[in-house]
This record gives structure tokens, sequence and C-alpha cells, in this order.
């Protein structure tokens, strides 16, 4: 069993669903993401979503593209955010790690390659944006052969039709983007959100997580209701970008709003 | 690769030329991408599409413009005969309007209402905002803050014909960062609204939809050529940033093996400093919903790109460049900021011809070679564009303030 099945059946003996926590490698710097990220599972993050800054993040809005923008000032590189996964993976062999991003840096490294680098570093998925099912399968194989999952995304523009063709090949867990748009701007409703969760799962028996426009503990405790996960990024982001233009730790103050997430994630179904 | 029967059977029907092209987006634009697609097919095969897209070429954009001989610059290049194809004489002054014709139909008959695209010299700005005011759409324009400096004057026509001119001030504020934020509004605006894309590039069906419509360059010069000399040129020369001058102009001959074609890209500084080379100083990658050469790190990250030309400065180019560069169709060649510059003057003092700081740099590569080759060699040099919205670009890069009067 993989880590992220095994994860996902603990959290089903748990009836609760899963906090998904996103925070950017290199950001605002190594040392203090890698602090955040060895202390996330601590502060209650089930499963942890961690970026590769990119210099043109199409898909994001203005949290994660500063986020990434001060991340490759700091010298961020895939080679560092492997060597920063290998690190976390020394303290904790349990909480699944999903490397997120976009396909560019992955190509320039070599497909079969990264596969094979990323399984050893410890990564158990890839989120790549800009890798639609269309194109997937010049990874998929690689994904396959190093028992990575491939995480595929669906949206509000998935209908009936497109939605067979996104979750065919999907393993780990399917991920909806729950508004038309970039990460860290507009929340979709509860009654959207859920409708969509609904019809997703009558194409796949995988656990669906829901994302972006997730910023608040009770945002998360309501999505929480409705999937079988709550993924929050640009907050947790912004949190800690917040805290060091104060002079405060960075990671900490990211953690702390995690807690608070965790909190609202395990009391949702209580 | 040299036994290819045709170069002109491609994309293949997942958008690829070779390795190159595909469909590198969000999956939230897929089915948007994959209706594009089919709205397409369908309008290319229906005559009254084709008939309304001729007519507004015709009585609209002015065409066909001319295949003109330059008698002057033919004598002192000292060599090929040159001939200059006029894309300057456009209602708007580029080529760019010919594709923005093309694609406003297929909107239209879409049925999106709002328009929006990027711009870097401003060209294609001001050409989506022509089409927009035509057919009375809704028209956001995404340009980098930089140059919106160093193209004021494209920026107020736009303002002037209607459009919303939105700066962009992430990156270098440049033609790259301009192409994020369209597709940031795109994936946000779905529903209603369609992304214009100026160029041979993007994810598939744009690179071969926006060539197709810029085919009517080449196609004009093929009989223009005929009627002029009795025969079909011997070389073809443009610039390329994203190259859909360059393709338009070359697609038509490709399966014409005598006919030696070559693409100009930006070599701003130098290739051993900042630059726009995509294929010479670049390797292949996937940005902006396609794969293709682009300049990049060791790591993947794309670099800034540099070139005096703002419609130039694009770290990437059409995949369907990368492929006929790779098959060695088409030589590809650079010149600098500085050979562009010289071109500029040289064809305005000697033709009383302004042309595009862009369309520069295939006359400077022309000058280059024009006169090892005989008297009786017919080149054509695609003309993109006049050059009045870089006179102050040239005045500032030769030190001429002109009394202040720029």
């Amino acid at each position: 069993m993989s880590r992220m099945e095994a994860r996902f059946a603990k959290l089903a003996a748990e009836k609760r669903a899963a906090l998904v926590t996103y925070s950017m490698a290199f950001d605002p710097d190594r040392a203090a993401s890698q602090e955040l990220l060895n202390g996330l599972p601590g502060a209650g993050a089930d499963i942890i979503e961690f970026g590769m800054p990119f210099t043109d993040p199409m898909a994001d809005g203005p949290a994660i593209q500063y986020a990434a923008q001060r991340a490759l000032a700091a010298g961020g590189t895939l080679r560092g955010v492997l060597e920063m996964i290998a690190n976390f993976r020394q303290g904790d062999n349990e909480t699944p790690v999903v490397l997120m991003g976009y396909y560019n840096p992955i190509y320039s490294w070599g497909v079969e390659k990264f596969c094979a680098d990323a399984a050893k570093a410890g990564i158990d998925a890839l989120i790549i944006v800009d890798l639609p099912p269309e194109e997937a399968d010049e990874l998929l194989p690689h994904c396959r052969a190093n028992g990575i999952d491939f995480i595929f995304l669906t949206t509000p523009t998935s209908d009936d039709s497109r939605l067979p063709t996104i979750v065919g090949n999907a393993s780990g867990f399917v991920y909806y983007v729950s508004i038309a748009g970039i990460t860290g701007t507009a929340s979709a409703s509860a009654t959207a959100i859920g409708d969509a969760v609904s019809r997703i799962k009558k194409h796949t028996s995988l656990p669906v997580c829901v994302g972006f426009g997730i910023k608040t503990p009770e945002q998360a405790a309501e999505v929480a209701r409705l999937a079988d996960g709550a993924v929050v990024g640009s907050a947790i982001v912004q949190a800690a970008a917040d805290a060091k233009a104060r002079g405060e730790n960075p990671a900490q103050a990211a953690l702390a709003l995690v807690r608070e997430l965790a909190a609202g994630v395990r009391g949702a179904r209580g | 690769m040299t036994s290819l029967n045709t170069y002109r059977a491609g994309p293949d029907e997942r958008g690829h030329f070779g390795i190159f092209g595909g469909r590198y987006v969000a999956e939230t634009l897929m089915p948007l991408i994959l209706s594009v697609e089919k709205a397409y097919a369908e309008a290319k095969n229906d005559p009254a599409f084709q008939a309304e897209f001729r007519t507004l070429l015709k009585q609209y954009v002015g065409r066909p413009n001319p295949l003109y001989f330059a008698p002057r610059l033919t004598e002192a290049f000292g060599g090929a005969k040159i001939f200059l194809k006029r894309e300057d004489l456009n209602h708007t002054g580029a080529h760019k309007i010919n594709n923005c014709i093309g694609q406003i139909l297929l909107a239209k008959r879409m049925g999106k209402e709002r328009i929006i695209a990027e711009t870097g010299a401003g060209q294609h700005g001001v050409a989506t905002a022509t089409v927009c005011a035509l057919f009375g759409l809704k028209c956001v324009i995404y340009m980098g803050a930089t140059d919106i400096e160093r193209q004021a004057p494209n920026v107020y026509r736009m303002k002037l014909l209607g459009a919303e001119v939105r700066p962009v001030t992430s990156g270098a504020a440049t033609l790259k960062d301009a192409m994020n934020d369209a597709l940031r509004d795109w994936v946000t605006n779905v529903a209603d609204t369609y992304y214009l894309i100026g160029t041979v590039a993007g994810p598939h069906p744009f690179p071969a939809m926006v060539r197709d419509f810029q085919c009517v360059i080449g196609d004009e010069v093929r009989a223009q050529m005929l009627e002029a000399e009795g025969r079909l040129p011997d070389s073809l020369v443009a610039c390329i940033g994203g190259g859909s001058n360059a393709m338009g102009l070359f697609h038509p001959f490709l399966d014409d093996a005598s006919i030696r074609i070559i693409g100009v890209e930006a070599g701003g500084h130098g290739l051993d400093k900042l630059h726009a080379a995509s294929l010479t100083g670049g390797r292949p990658g996937v940005l902006h919903g396609n794969r293709t050469y682009l300049l990049q790190d060791d790591d993947g990250q794309i670099q800034e790109a540099h070139s005096i030309s703002a419609g130039l400065d694009y770290p990437g180019i059409g995949p369907e460049h990368s492929w006929l560069h790779e098959t060695k169709r088409v030589e590809y060649v650079w010149v600098t900021d500085d050979e562009a510059l010289a071109a500029f003057q040289q064809v305005t003092r000697l033709e009383g011809i302004i042309p595009a700081l862009e369309s520069s740099h295939a006359l400077a590569h022309a000058a280059k070679i024009a006169g090892q080759l005989p008297k009786d060699h017919l080149m054509v040099v695609n003309m993109s564009g006049r050059g009045d919205k870089d006179v102050n670009t040239v005045a500032r890069a030769l030190g001429d303030t002109f009394g202040g009067l720029l």
C-alpha cells in the first residue's frame, strides 16, 4: 500500500477529511521553507503539496506568483526541492508529499530520470498544472514505473463528457479546482462544491480533494463536510509572507494557520 | 528528414509538429481549446466563412498589397533583385490584421462577446482593438509596462479604438509576462471570453490557425512574382519573434525545394549577451501552451529576452518554426539591434519607406547576403510592418533628441 493509500485508509477509519496544505519550496528562503515543511505533520497537515518555483506560473494568482519570485531569488532549483523532500523524509515516512508546479523544469530534467529521482527523494505524487490528459502520456508511464501518482485536475468546466477522459488514468486522488480562475482569488459556494463532488464521484472511486479559494478554518471545515480533502495554499503562503514582512518567523506563522485549519477540518463532521 | 513529401501537412490531430506544439494548458481551458479547434475546423471548410474573410481582407485591410521591386536597395546591396512584400501598407500598418480578421470572425461564430489579447510592439493590440471596434465587441489588451512606455503611440491608438489596456508589471514587464496575464484572464473568464492570440504560438489550434490566416501573404507573393518575373522567387527572408509574418510568407513555398527560406531572429546585444534568438540560443521546452525552442537556464526556468524591437522581445517561437529548424527546411539566423537600426535608416533613406524595427531585422540580413548573390536572383523580404511606432525608440537609440522634440 502506498503512503497515499495508507493515509486515505487512516482518514476513512477516523471518518474525516484530509487537510491538504500547499507551500512553496525556497519561499522566502531554503531554511524557512524546510522548517515549515518539517513542521506540517505536527501542525495537522494530512497531505503536503510542495510547490516547485517557476518563472511563469500562469495558473497562479499574486500570492503564489510572488512566492515563486522570492523562491527563485533565494536560489530555488528543482534539485534543491528534491533535497528538501529527502530531508523531510528522514523524520516522516508516512505523510504523502505531492510535488506541484509546471512542466518545463521537469521536462528540462528529463521525465524518465526525474520520476526515478523524485521517487528516491520520497515524493508520492505529482500535480503538473500545464499537463492535461491530452499531453500526460509522455510522463504517465514513468510515474507508474516509479510508483508515483499523477494527480489530475477537474474543474467547473469539466462536464460529464470530459470527466471520463480525466479520471480514466487518475490515481492517488482527484483534485477539484472549485473555481474557473487562478489560485488565491474567488471562492465557490458550498452548493456548487457539493454538486461538483457528487458528479465527479459518479466517475471515480478515488478520493476527491477540493482546492482554490479556501482561506479560513471555517471554509476548510465546510469543504471537509463535502469532500475527502480541503486544499489550502495561497492563505498559507500569504501568512508566511506577512509574518516575514513584520519581522516575525514566517514558518511558525504559517504553521499557526495550519493548526487552525486542521482544527476546522477535524471538527467538521463532529 | 529530407525525404518528406510535404512540409505542409502538419500538425497532426493532436496539434504536434514532430515533437513540437501540443496543448499544454490548465485543465480549465481544455474544453474551450477543444471547442476552438472544432469551431475552426468547421469554419475552415465553410465557404461562407472563407468568403467573408476574403471580402474583409480586400475591402477593409486593402489587400492585395504590392510586391514592390526596390531599385535603390537592389543597387546598394549590389546583387540579388530585392522585392519588398508591403504588409506595412495594410490597414493598421502591419501583417497582424490578417489574423485578427480571421479570428474575430471565428469568435463571433462561437458567440463570444469579450476579446482579450497580448501585445508586445502594440501592433497586434491595435489590430485586435480595431476588429473589436468593427464588430462592436468588448476588448481588453494585456501589455507589459516596459512596452507601454516604448510604444506609447500604439497604446493611445488602442484606447481611441475603445480597448482597455491593462499594464502588466510582473517579470520584465514585456510580451512573455503579458501572455501570462492574458492566460490568467482567460482561465478566469472562460465562459464569455475569446483569447485572440497574435502569433503562430500557444496551444493547438492557434499555431495552425494563425498560420492559415497569414498564408495570404505567401499566396499573394507567389502570384505577384509569377506576374512580375514569370517565375518563383529564389529566396524568402522574414523576421521572427513568434513568427507569424514569416510563417505566412514561408508556408505556401515550403514544398518548392529550390527556394531558399531564411528566418531572422533578434540577436539583441549579441548571442553571448541579452538577445531573443530562441532557435539559435535556446533549446526545446514547454511554455504558454506549446513545446518549442525557449530561452531557459539549466533548471528549465525561462529567461528574459531582449530586443530593441518590442515585437521580437520574446523568449520563445512558434512550434512549427522549431520543427522547420530541426528538419532544416528553413535556415534560421540572427542579427543584432545595431544591425537592425542600420537597416532601418538605410531603407528609409534609399526607398522612402520607414520599416518597423521588427522588419528591419529581415532587411539587415538581406543586406548581408544579397551582395554575394547573382543579379538574376529574386529575393523577397517581408516588410511586415511600418516603423512610425518606432520613431521614438530609434531617436533614443541614435542619441537624437531633435532639440527636445521627442
